[in-house]
């Protein structure tokens, strides 16, 4: 609990989680951010420009030609030592592909906001976890936001994570399309000093591409040095584990708001035979539907993942190992993968083998295309877990649900 | 323990900023009596488009918890108060991500209140808007449909006259005082704060009884599941189009040749589920006396609604028409075809039709629709927002003056 709390001095907004993140970007005095359209990413540029154009925030913003550009300006501006935010959605996303890899490898604390959305075709504006897992790979942590306070929050942590030398590496805020980026909630926003508190300088020292500090950045390299360089950005992910906790405990003592863990969020687990998992605003139906069926008298809890890089592999071994069964609710696909099932499922499947007593694992497809993951989806799926608990075993370890037949 | 949900239905573009001042201000004012609520838009509308119907929430509740149950369903199922700021949307909208006519009132709850900005009587709107099952209560905002742009706002303060009347018409929602106080957080003082206030005074409701009203079934489709549908995001054309009304094409037809030269009727293929219609708050009266068959509105027509005529003349679809007034910018012919305020027509039937039927009716109806137009113009009655400099100011004036005045 917060022991050292600064005095409430936070101001109420009527805000969405893209616009929580723009005034972040304010507050945190990002140098550099770049952008191009697409929706729903766009709200965030809208804002930034918005406060640009009103006086409130100085940063260079550069409108790019293409989301290729958009990425290739910030990892610029962060060799150089600019603090820098930029974001996209969905094909954006895919277009800016190269940039995007090099950027963890070259160690660039970029800060990005993906604004989940279904990779065109056919054209679809509403949210799909595929666009920001594309990155789950290459040394970008990604982080996958339920509310707009927490857009808000992870943003001033990502630039405080990141940009940490232990860890230097690029991260990215997935914020569901539509839930987040375009319904407004009421945010506390705290004041300069609060954050100027929290949130150091951007330092990247011996780093530092500048004429006062000759280096050569991204050589050629071939096998006799690429496996080492490798080995380096897997162990800065790996340190990044203790950087977000050091980093998000100080944010709650500062702040006074946050949850147990940074990287997952539990409810209702303690007792639970059936543990939910998911991410992002489904959170929201989950835990209606969870509350629901504890009134009549339900063993059922959630496990929300924050963080699915890094991914809290000894956290969710611990919170999921309790239980009977686990059905992990994914708003992606994995066309051909194990069992057929969703990127998360089989994540959390694989960090649960090692369990002496293993639960039941069933995967559910939902949510796909913005499409609501209802409190009556949730409680089926959480009676097909109880069938599966009931025969003791699985019949179907993959079910698309709420797609018309 | 409540919550109470609202809705604005409005027009892309024209009414953007207005619905989003109504449901911001609503969550303020909640605020103000130690609610909690959001608000949001429609995610799959496309209010960047001219005229769509499209829609804002305002959800309140007393507690982060009660919200959060309210939320779990993201558009709600139904709510407290329809708020339509358009009265030509009470005959049901379609939006662009939904095809199929949804009555204005679907979502009102039994018991609710659907308030409607117009200058037409209880009576005049009741024709237009579906029936339900159960009863509700219409209360009218006396006003002229606000219109603005995407980037200018008319500030004539109908914004402020609806949260005015939203208080009288659901006081657990909030009261005229926490209205006003929100009001006055965002700056707007004086007059403005005179018209909520008005507004509240004056707003009375008339109860409409189930089954009073529109008995059309609108028009809905099925949508398939994905064993029936076709793999690879195919959709097969509609068959080709046809002569006039569905006779066969001429032999020498050639669809640009004799089109443009008028020498034979045709009309163009249209997918039967796809109506465009909600979309229009002014439609094209045509004069078939003077039309001079020079092609161009039937060329220029963004959505290909003229269908050519035996005769060679041009019959503007109203299933189709999107009211844009592209066909009335380029007709060459003085009064040839005048927009005409959608609220004055009661059907899609089809002027050509009706001018062959009956000459002499058909002129009779046809000059005192444009007479009245024309005088609604001179009142900057309807029109299709922003033209020039100063317009939103002259235009703010007198609707101020309809409710603004102190008593």
């Amino acid at each position: 609990m917060a022991t050292e709390t600064l005095p409430q001095t936070e101001r109420e907004e009527l805000i969405s989680g893209s616009e929580a993140i723009a005034i972040a970007c304010s507050l945190a005095d990002v140098d550099v951010i770049t952008a191009y359209p697409i929706r729903p990413y766009d709200t965030v540029m809208q804002y930034v420009s918005k406060l640009k154009a009103d006086g409130a925030f100085d940063c260079d913003f550069i409108v790019a030609e293409s989301e290729h550009s958009q990425f290739e300006i910030v990892k610029h501006a962060s060799a150089v030592g600019a603090r820098t935010f930029c974001g996209s959605s969905g094909v954006g996303w895919f277009y800016a592909f190269e940039a995007i890899t090099v950027t963890a490898g070259l160690r660039l604390p970029v800060v990005a906001m993906v604004g989940n959305r279904a990779l065109d075709d056919p054209g679809a504006f509403g949210v799909e976890h595929n666009d920001a897992m594309a990155v789950r790979d290459l040394g970008w942590m990604l982080y996958w936001v339920g509310t707009a306070q927490e857009a808000f929050d992870i943003a001033l942590l990502a630039w405080r994570i990141a940009e940490d030398p232990r860890v230097f590496l690029p991260m990215a805020i997935s914020c569901d399309g539509s839930f987040l980026t375009h319904s407004q909630a009421i945010v506390n926003v705290p004041t300069q000093e609060q954050v100027d508190r929290f949130l150091p300088q951007y330092d990247r020292g011996r780093l530092q591409l500048h004429p006062d500090n000759p280096i050569t950045v991204a050589p050629q390299v071939n096998e006799d040095w690429l496996m080492e360089i490798r080995r380096q950005t897997d162990d800065a992910m790996r340190r990044s584990s203790d950087v977000i906790r050091e980093a998000y405990d100080e944010f709650k003592q500062l702040f006074g708001r946050g949850d147990d863990s940074p990287f997952i969020e539990e409810y209702m687990t303690e007792d639970a035979d059936i543990v939910l998992v998911g991410m992002g605003t489904l959170a929201m139906p989950v835990r209606v539907a969870v509350r629901r069926m504890r009134e009549q008298g339900k063993k059922v809890g959630f496990v929300r993942v924050k963080f699915f890089r890094p991914f809290a592999t000894d956290e969710i071994r611990e919170a999921l190992s309790h239980c009977k069964a686990v059905g992990v609710i994914d708003r992606d696909y994995s066309y051909g993968s194990p069992s057929y099932g969703g990127v998360l499922f089989n994540e959390i499947r694989s960090a649960l083998y090692t369990l002496d007593n293993r639960p039941l694992m069933q995967s559910f497809i939902a949510g796909l295309g913005g499409r609501e993951v209802l409190v009556r989806d949730v409680e089926e799926m959480t009676s097909m877990v109880q069938d599966s608990i009931d025969s003791g075993q699985v019949k179907e370890e993959n079910t698309w649900i709420g797609v018309r037949e | 323990m409540s919550t109470v949900a609202v809705e604005v239905v409005y027009r892309g573009i024209f009414q953007k900023t207005l619905a989003r001042n109504i449901v911001r201000t609503i969550v303020f004012a909640a605020r103000k009596e130690g609610k909690i609520g959001t608000a949001f838009g429609r995610y799959g509308d496309s209010p960047e488009r001219n005229g769509i119907p499209a829609k804002q929430f305002a959800i309140v509740s007393d507690s982060p918890e009660e919200l959060e149950e309210n939320l779990a369903v993201y558009e709600a199922g139904e709510v407290d108060v329809t708020i339509n700021v358009d009265d030509t949307m009470c005959k049901g909208i379609e939006s662009w991500a939904w095809y199929g006519l949804q009555p204005i009132n679907a979502l009102t709850k039994p018991g609710g209140t659907l308030i409607v900005t117009s200058r037409q009587e209880a009576d005049a709107l009741i024709e237009d808007i579906h029936q339900k099952d159960s009863p509700f209560n219409l209360a009218i905002v006396p006003a002229t449909t606000s219109f603005s742009g995407l980037w200018v706002y008319k500030d004539d303060h109908t914004d402020v006259r609806i949260l005015g009347a939203l208080a009288k018409v659901c006081p657990e929602l909030v009261s005229l005082d926490s209205m006003v106080a929100a009001l006055e957080d965002q700056g707007w003082g004086g007059l403005k704060l005179t018209s909520a206030r008005n507004s509240f005074d004056r707003t009375t409701q008339r109860p409409v009884e189930p089954g009073e009203g529109n008995d059309e079934t609108p028009f809905t489709f099925e949508l398939l599941g994905w064993r029936a549908m076709e793999d690879g995001l195919v959709i097969r054309g509609i068959d080709g189009a046809t002569g006039f009304r569905g006779g066969s094409l001429a032999e020498d037809y050639d669809p640009i040749r004799s089109n443009a030269s008028g020498d034979t009727d045709y009309q163009p293929t249209r997918n039967s589920v796809f109506k465009k219609f909600s979309t229009r708050s002014m439609r094209p009266v045509i004069n078939f006396e003077t039309c001079i068959k020079c092609t161009l509105c039937w060329l220029q027509c963004p959505d290909t609604c003229f269908d050519v005529t035996p005769d060679g003349l041009y019959d503007a679809n109203m299933d189709a028409c999107c009211g844009c007034a592209v066909c009335e910018a380029v007709c060459p012919v003085p009064d040839c075809i005048t927009m005409v305020n959608e609220a004055e027509f009661n059907d899609n039937d089809s002027q050509w039709e009706h001018w062959t039927r009956d000459k002499d009716g058909y002129e009779k109806w046809m000059t005192e629709l444009i007479e009245v137009q024309k005088a609604h113009d001179a009142d900057s009655e309807r029109s299709h927002g922003y033209h020039s400099p100063g317009k939103y100011e002259a235009e703010s004036e007198s609707e101020v003056a309809l409710t603004g005045d102190d008593d």
